[in-house]
């Protein structure tokens, strides 16, 4: 009789690509449902738009390189780039800023390198660097929290589609600073014009809704942790760090700067922490390099928020932080069993 | 005496021993034919010391290999010699090799047979030729001569005897089950090494989810009195039974990266062995037949027989009841570390603890197997009971950078499978990695052999210009003693020039 032949060892896989990336997504949604909730329901229709042009643009893409279209499609990584694209721009951006930066993201970023796997910068994060430097003023106008919530779908529809406002509305007249805008302002308020502004509290940012959103993203992270999806060591490194900082800062001067749970709950520091560093192929490898790549990032998060030129730094941290990958990995192997202490 | 793993990584397999850890050990018929490969372990033909047509008796000696490590062979039953066959070896490759055919008599008639001795009236250097003539090798596997490893010259400062009875592997319970039915035959056994050694100390380590044997051979120590010789249970992770990380987790001593056990004064040997040793030493037996498991889905009858070496795979199949039902795969030694054989045509040896006959529901269909490309995700490192960085070792084994892998530990990998196991991309890491090790081996040789040749080609060319320069001094030299002797001899020419 003959049989069939493979190499050990024979037993099944435990997991498969698909099903990290979609428990990603599953611990997505609870903060997806939040930024309807504050923000409009605008996130629908950007993340209906990121996926289908993630999709459409990474199988153009593949079907050029000449892949296996369909076995890439399933692994469902380019979702995760476009859901995570579509929930850091503003709800009531333009559909082509959303369209524009996920396609930069999947083909530039994720597949001009040659794909899943391979690709040296965190794609979503990329295309969102690319989209704020490019379009500063669509990229930061983030709706009111709850100014939205009486607007019939189909007007929220019209306005990132750009259909004429209704009367009486102006953009500015529906979006606001966040937070983090708000502390750049008072920061640069206090130095150059002499005006002593008090910080803001976490009070506002719960008023404001990002602190129930930060907060989701927390539970949904630890979620992901607790599945063995994500590293923890990187969110770990990333929110010692700032927290580390801020309170160094703070406790020096409380009149100047914010307290280390602000920088915690405001802008991105939770979502970065935990779906966005943890992106396994864009960060470090070894568990000691992981912390050491998320406490960087929290360092230059840091640095960035309060001396830089943009209120929130996570994706210059992180992109900045990819390029050190290859030096972390290098100088962070753990010791082989059996050979030197 | 439970003692914690605390080795980084291995996994919590499902055992599946339940398929045949509760039947005693049956002897297996003898065969219609017995085959031989005719090489050793490190790929070196082996001698063979009968002709065809020969009638050979049981336990004489039919082939030896030589060397530092060579081994004898014999005969595990009676009958005629056959012409030597080209044929599948078990070898993970799929080799093929020259084969010693028997065709057996059915009357086991049996050759010389030495005397019983006493074994504390035996030297060390008596108990390592008395172990050396009965051609036991390493049964854990590895089929490492035993009595290279106890040699007192080899051995030096060892201090403790390490009894591998961790059968960590899916499926397998050989020793399982020898350590239930032979837990006396075993001590004396460890007696007998001990005694070869030189030493008092030995752990045997047996894996918690075997109870009955260690309750049996607790039983046995209380009984024969041997209090020297203390049972250590291990937790049932897998690679738990890794000569390394057995060793670890019971002495906490680390075998250094390219080092032996012997570097940290441990000698390790496994249950099937020391039953071998007992059987030489005490009971006069050459190795001629050992335990194998038959298991898996697809056997009708899964069990333990003591097989003779040589034994057909499809004999002892039919002996346990035959196929079960489509076979995906026949898998000598474990899930995690047996490989796959083509053909049932090919002969049980030494190193051969178990046959799994596997259907598709206990392996993956090579045709399901989907690789995705790797995304770091680190699963492979936490599963790695040596520390590794699977994903590193495969990115620089991607790029052809072999000698990168090995500044990554390559070499230290034991090729366990953990990381496959994980690997969400399903990437067949454990392959890769043979595959670069290969290709270093190949790489050293071609060095090796490059830098024999320069060594050649630098001393012709030496030897050319010692030549040269010898050659011009000798010229030099006659020349010089004929201008000497021309004016010893002045009128010479003159007269020569009379003589015309």
């Amino acid at each position: 009789m003959n049989f069939s032949w493979a190499a050990a060892p024979h037993i099944k896989p435990r997991d498969s690509v698909s099903k990290i990336m979609l428990k990603v997504l599953v611990a997505l949604l609870p903060s997806v449902l939040l930024l309807a909730w504050f923000f409009g329901g605008g996130v629908y229709i950007n993340i209906l738009l990121a996926t289908s042009t993630a999709l459409i643009a990474e199988a153009m893409v593949l079907k050029l390189r000449g892949r296996a279209v369909l076995k890439c499609l399933k692994d469902l990584s380019a979702l995760v780039t476009a859901v995570l694209i579509a929930m850091a721009i503003p709800t009531v951006a333009p559909w082509w800023v959303v369209v524009l930066g996920t396609f930069f993201a999947i083909v530039i970023v994720k597949q001009l390198y040659g794909g899943l796997g391979s690709n040296l910068f965190n794609p979503a994060m990329a295309g969102y660097a690319f989209l704020l430097i490019s379009f500063p003023q669509e990229m930061t106008a983030w709706a009111m929290p709850g100014s939205l919530n009486a607007w019939p779908f189909s007007d929220i529809v019209g306005l990132i589609f750009s259909a004429p406002l209704p009367d009486a509305i102006t953009i500015d007249g529906i979006t606001m600073a966040t937070p983090l805008d708000a502390v750049k302002t008072q920061v640069a308020m206090n130095q150059h014009a002499g005006v002593t502004v008090l910080p803001l509290g976490i009070e506002t940012l719960f008023a404001q809704g990002w602190g129930w959103l930060s907060l989701s993203y927390f539970v949904g992270g630890l979620w992901l942790v607790q599945q063995g999806i994500i590293a923890w060591q990187i969110p770990l490194g990333i929110l010692s760090a700032l927290a580390l900082i801020a309170a160094g800062f703070y406790f020096y001067d409380a009149q100047t700067y914010t307290s280390p749970l602000f920088h915690l709950l405001a802008g991105a520091t939770m979502v970065g922490a935990f779906f966005i560093a943890t992106d396994p192929v864009t960060a470090a490898t070894a568990p000691k390099g992981r912390f050491v790549f998320g406490f960087m990032i929290g360092v230059l998060t840091y640095l960035i928020r309060v001396w830089g030129g943009y209120p929130d730094a996570m994706a210059f941290a992180v992109l900045l932080m990819n390029i050190a990958v290859p030096v972390i990995d290098y100088y962070t192997q753990p010791r082989v069993f059996g050979t030197r202490r | 005496m439970f003692k914690r793993w605390n080795l980084k990584g291995g996994l919590d397999l499902e055992g599946h021993k339940d398929l045949s850890r509760q039947y005693s050990i049956i002897n297996a018929a003898i065969p219609d034919q017995l085959i031989y490969p005719l090489v050793d372990r490190s790929g070196n033909a082996m001698t063979v010391l009968v002709k065809t047509g020969d009638r050979v008796l049981k336990g004489q000696v039919i082939a030896g290999s030589k060397g530092v490590q060579g081994t004898l062979l014999h005969a595990a039953s009676s009958g005629l010699v056959k012409e030597n066959e080209w044929r599948m070896i078990a070898h993970p490759s799929g080799l093929k090799s020259w084969c010693l055919i028997i065709a057996t008599d059915g009357l086991d008639e049996p050759g010389p047979v030495y005397e019983p001795v006493d074994y504390t009236q035996l030297s060390a250097a008596d108990i390592c030729e008395k172990v050396h003539q009965a051609g036991i090798v390493g049964l854990g596997g590895a089929s490492f001569p035993t009595a290279v490893k106890i040699t007192p010259n080899n051995v030096r400062a060892v201090d403790t005897l390490i009894i591998n009875g961790a059968e960590c592997e899916p499926y397998i319970t050989c020793d399982d089950r020898l350590m239930q039915q032979y837990p006396s035959e075993i001590l004396l056994g460890i007696q007998v090494l001990l005694r070869a050694l030189a030493i008092e100390s030995c752990v045997i380590g047996i894996e918690e989810d075997m109870p009955e044997a260690i309750e049996a051979i607790q039983q046995a120590i209380e009984c024969s009195g041997f209090k020297q010789i203390q049972v250590k249970v291990v937790p049932a992770v897998y690679p738990v039974g890794g000569e390394r990380q057995l060793i670890y987790l019971l002495t906490g001593r680390e075998t250094p990266s390219q080092g032996l056990p012997v570097d940290v004064g441990v000698v390790c040997q496994n249950v099937g062995t020391v039953m071998a040793v007992y059987q030489a030493i005490v009971k006069g037996q050459v190795l001629i037949e050992r335990v194998v498991t038959v298991t898996g889905l697809g056997i009708k009858k899964p069990q333990n027989r003591w097989v003779r070496i040589g034994t057909p795979i499809k004999d002892l199949v039919s002996q346990c009841g035959g196929y079960n039902g489509p076979i995906e795969r026949l898998i000598m030694g474990g899930l995690m570390m047996g490989f796959s054989l083509p053909d049932d045509g090919v002969g049980i040896t030494k190193a051969t603890n178990c046959i799994l006959v596997a259907t598709s529901k206990e392996v993956t269909k090579s045709s399901e197997a989907e690789i995705q490309p790797c995304i770091r995700c680190g699963e492979c490192a936490s599963a790695c009971p040596v520390n590794l960085l699977p994903q590193q070792i495969y990115w620089h084994s991607q790029g052809g950078a072999h000698q990168k892998c090995q500044s990554f530990g390559l070499f230290d990998c034991i090729e366990c499978g953990c990381c496959d196991v994980v690997c969400p991309s399903h990437i067949p890491l454990v392959q890769y990695f043979r595959a670069s090790k290969s290709k270093l081996f190949l790489k050293r040789r071609e060095d090796e052999a490059a830098t024999l040749a320069k060594q050649r080609f630098e001393n012709r060319d030496t030897r050319k210009v010692q030549e040269k320069v010898e050659r011009e001094q000798r010229i030099r030299l006659k020349k010089l003693a004929l201008v000497k002797l021309q004016k010893g001899r002045p009128s010479a020419p003159a007269k020569m020039q009379d003589k015309s």
